[in-house]
């Protein structure tokens, strides 16, 4: 069986020294190895932007594509293969600026892939412009005299778009994201994961120290319920979005794929492509 | 008797005009004739004149006729549009109720018939089509039994009661026909047909059904104009065979989707139209880079942007072999006919994984939306080739390197993996990489691998990628067309001869690369050259000059108002280019 050290690679991550994403890679390498999987049933697969550098650095099938689209292409994996762990992987950015449109329709669709999302409310691979997580007011290089446009409060659309896996964390806290992570991958239908990991060269606002004091445990909650979907919209409000834990999961919501009339219980990739003769002759008469 | 007959039927959009050429197509289809059907419509779902133009032949046709026989009017739009096509034989049947006139040029025969009226006896007025049908029928003499087995496919589910009532309204029309004008119906009389069994459907029903019979078993697409019959074809079949389609949120999703899918293994097709394809571009570059397999159509619609989004032209061209930023190795193929539409999808597929990127099957709304009798397709010639897809067992590597996906071989072409493969792991970037997959900015790498993409598509085996009709040695004119030209081209052709000229005829199929070597000759043993297509800068003869040269020899007949070339129209052009001496 396959340890967390089996998922790492020779790999030498170019993120800056103390970025969180460090520690979500981490998290991603031991919550796959504590749900039992081999390096070769897991595909990750990466969007652009520092963060989407992922998939290069956990020895698993990687798959950095576009900017934006690591969705799509993580949804198209999982239906050619439905025996494989899809994680999709990217930033802020990634997801809620540029990919917006197919994380909502991911979120809607709900193909079994485990959406990542490292937010660090800016743009770091351009080097410290404005991201759509980023709080009004925020000065980045893009916007001098502080953000005018107001901040995306994402775990909040996630459940307006019925996403059935609504979890946020925070890079430091290893322990709880590993066990997040794996909670995602277990989900049968999309989890969205939103994890907030620092970047500590360009954000000097929402560091290490700011989330410490304002993110709240969902767990220190008096009797919070993540399968209250009411609860979980109201508690988003109430602290701005800054909560972490698993704010909302319906485990009854089948999947996609098992919703799709006449899908193969089985991994579509290993099918016979030949259509027999018979069944050839009988499509062509449909069209006599 | 006639040996060809010209029908058209047209009305207000939403009125049943589509499925009033429907029935009488699959009827005479099923007689023998070769059917040609051509629809004018609009972006709209109700209201604006529409009309079905049906060609019905004892021979095989592929282009909409030049004149028209026989015009069913709804409406006296209907009229006023098209009467100027009927030569002065034709007829008219109108509903009696708009009150028809027809325009004093036209000296065509108006018979009218109450259409609404007699369906509203029986009923409901929404049987005016099936009214129409019977008039028509007794045009022609054929006998209205002839419809029975289409009316029970089309309305059995609705009861024995509806079945007998649309035939009854059949019936009616004919006999409100034959007691209106008697016994001068003879002179349009159809010669009896071969009785052929022939299928009859659309340039996307064929490209479908080539998805299929191509071992595709997803697709991923966002409903466009003239591109959706083929998923709403295949959401139909996949599951049968353990598939589906995804309705995507838009076309980069559907490309990017296919991407991934065909990268985990499973044969995926996107099918779009420019605006779609203008989205696709990034991705197309992706499937590109990473030499992951992609099976694109594109059914070329009027453009640029929203552009003419019913209407016929071919001006993707260009932007389908050359799009995407960077350069990539990538194949684009136009089939000219519906066979070849079957044939070619299936062969994308094979293309895409043997040369492990991104393959363009490239339509034009003609193609894709021209319904035609089509013989029996040939099982015995659907194969399946993965390529370079392993199904070997990998060794484990001692130093748990990466399996070297992207290996510099001699024909650029690397063995291909999985996801899912034990010892198999190798990483996928758009970003430039190494063999393993790893980026990698080393000036050398960059220029191995990019000579690696390229040159895959260096000596790529097709077959026939140009359709040639060339009886002579030496030629006074050859045309050259892409897609569905083809048709048109082929009925100038005898017209041309007529006049006294030697003709050759060269229809491209493999627009990319360019089949320069096997298209040299041909020009070479023509004094002219015309180029014949839809758009209004001539893409294709730019790529013939570009590849092949002879410019001076070369003269472009355009046509971009959206509608078709008619045989007529390219008869007449091209005599007058060769008589005004332009080339």
């Amino acid at each position: 069986m396959a340890t967390f050290k089996d998922f790492r690679n020779q790999v030498k991550p170019n993120w800056c020294p103390g970025c969180g994403d460090f520690s979500v890679q981490a998290a991603i390498q031991r919550a796959a190895a504590n749900v039992g999987l081999e390096p070769d049933d897991l595909a990750v697969i990466s969007g652009i932007g520092c963060s989407g550098r992922i998939s290069g650095y956990i020895n698993a099938y990687g798959f950095h594509g576009i900017h934006g689209r690591s969705l799509p292409i993580a949804q198209g994996v999982k239906m050619a293969n439905r025996d494989l762990t899809v994680i999709a992987s990217g930033g802020d950015g990634d997801g809620f600026a540029i990919g917006m449109g197919h994380t909502i329709h991911a979120m809607r669709r709900n193909i079994d892939v485990t959406y990542i999302v490292m937010d660090n409310q800016i743009y770091g691979l351009t080097k410290g412009q404005t991201s759509p997580t980023s709080a009004e007011g925020f000065k980045t290089k893009s916007t001098p005299s502080g953000s005018i446009e107001s901040s995306l409060s994402i775990m909040e659309l996630a459940l307006s778009s019925g996403c059935g896996f609504v979890a946020q964390s925070f890079s430091t806290d290893l322990k709880d994201l590993v066990a997040i992570i794996e909670q995602g991958i277990q989900h049968k239908g999309f989890s969205l994961i939103n994890v907030f990991s620092p970047c500590v060269t360009f954000n000097k606002v929402n560091t290490y120290d700011w989330f410490k004091q304002n993110l709240v445990s969902l767990k220190d909650i008096e009797n919070y319920d993540p399968h209250n979907r009411m609860m979980a919209m109201q508690t988003l409000m109430e602290h701005n979005g800054l909560v972490k834990g698993l704010i909302y999961q319906n485990p009854n919501r089948p999947s996609y794929q098992d919703s799709v009339r006449g899908y193969s219980s089985s991994a579509l990739s290993k099918q016979d492509l030949t259509l027999p003769e018979e069944k050839f002759t009988e499509l062509m008469a449909e069209f006599m | 008797m006639i040996e060809q007959l010209s029908w058209k039927v047209g009305g207000q959009q939403g009125e049943g005009i589509d499925s009033t050429g429907e029935i009488f197509a699959i009827a005479l289809n099923r007689l023998g004739y070769y059917l040609y059907g051509y629809r004018h419509f609009s972006s709209r779902i109700k209201g604006g004149h529409t009309n079905n133009k049906i060609r019905v032949s004892t021979k095989e046709v592929r282009a909409v006729s030049d004149d028209l026989d026989m015009l069913i009017a709804f409406d006296q739009e209907t009229i006023d549009v098209n009467a100027h096509e009927l030569h002065s034989r034709g007829i008219i049947i109108a509903d009696a109720k708009f009150k028809p006139v027809k325009p004093e040029y036209c000296q065509a025969t108006l018979v009218i018939i109450p259409f609404t009226e007699i369906a509203t006896e029986l009923g409901t007025s929404l049987m005016k089509n099936m009214v129409a049908i019977g008039a028509t029928s007794a045009a022609l003499g054929i006998d209205t039994a002839t419809y029975q087995a289409v009316v029970e496919e089309i309305f059995g589910r609705k009861g024995e009661k509806v079945v007998n009532n649309n035939m009854e309204a059949i019936q009616r029309g004919a006999d409100a026909y034959m007691s209106s004008v008697g016994d001068s119906v003879q002179t349009l009389s159809l010669k009896k047909a071969d009785g052929k069994n022939r299928m009859f459907m659309i340039g996307n029903d064929a490209i479908a059904l080539g998805a299929l019979a191509g071992g595709a078993r997803l697709m991923a697409a966002y409903p466009i104009t003239p591109a959706s019959e083929i998923m709403e074809y295949l959401i139909k079949k996949l599951p049968e065979f353990g598939g589906t389609v995804v309705q995507t949120e838009d076309e980069i999703a559907a490309a990017t989707m296919a991407i991934g899918s065909n990268y985990a293994g499973v044969r995926t097709l996107t099918a779009s139209a420019g605006p779609g394809l203008s989205l696709m571009m990034e991705a197309i570059g992706l499937s590109g880079i990473t030499e992951t397999p992609l099976v694109i159509v594109d059914t070329q619609r009027g453009g640029p942007s929203t552009g003419l989004p019913t209407k016929q032209e071919q001006s993707d061209l260009l932007a389908m072999i050359y799009g995407t930023h960077g350069e990539i190795p990538k194949i684009v193929i136009a089939p000219s006919t519906v066979e070849e539409a079957f044939y070619d999808a299936i062969e994308a597929f094979n293309l895409a994984e043997e040369y492990q990127c991104p393959v363009i099957l490239l339509s034009d709304l003609q193609l894709s939306l021209g319904k035609q009798s089509v013989e029996p397709l040939d099982y015995n010639k659907i194969n399946i080739r993965r390529g370079k897809l392993n199904d070997q067992e990998i060794a484990e590597r001692e130093d748990k390197s990466y399996y070297k996906r992207f290996e510099i071989t001699d024909d650029g072409v690397s063995n291909r993996v999985i996801p899912g493969t034990k010892n198999g792991i190798f990483h996928v970037t758009g970003v430039e990489h190494d063999e393993t997959g790893k980026p990698s900015e080393v000036p050398q790498n960059r220029k191995d691998q990019m000579e690696k993409r390229l040159r895959k598509i260096h000596n790529i085996s097709f077959q026939n990628p140009i359709y040639k009709a060339a009886p002579h040695a030496e030629a006074d004119l050859l045309l050259i067309g892409f897609n569905s030209t083809r048709g048109s081209i082929e009925e100038v052709m005898p017209r041309l001869e007529a006049d006294g000229l030697k003709v050759n005829h060269a229809q491209i199929r493999l627009v990319h690369p360019f089949p320069a070597d096997e298209l040299k000759p041909m020009l070479q043993a023509a004094k002219k050259v015309i180029v014949i297509e839809h758009n209004a800068t001539g893409q294709l003869a730019s790529l013939v000059k570009m590849n092949v040269g002879y410019g001076e020899k070369i003269e472009s007949l355009l046509k971009y108002d959206g509608n078709p070339f008619l045989p007529g129209d390219i008869h007449q052009q091209c005599k007058e280019m060769l008589a005004n001496g332009h080339i």
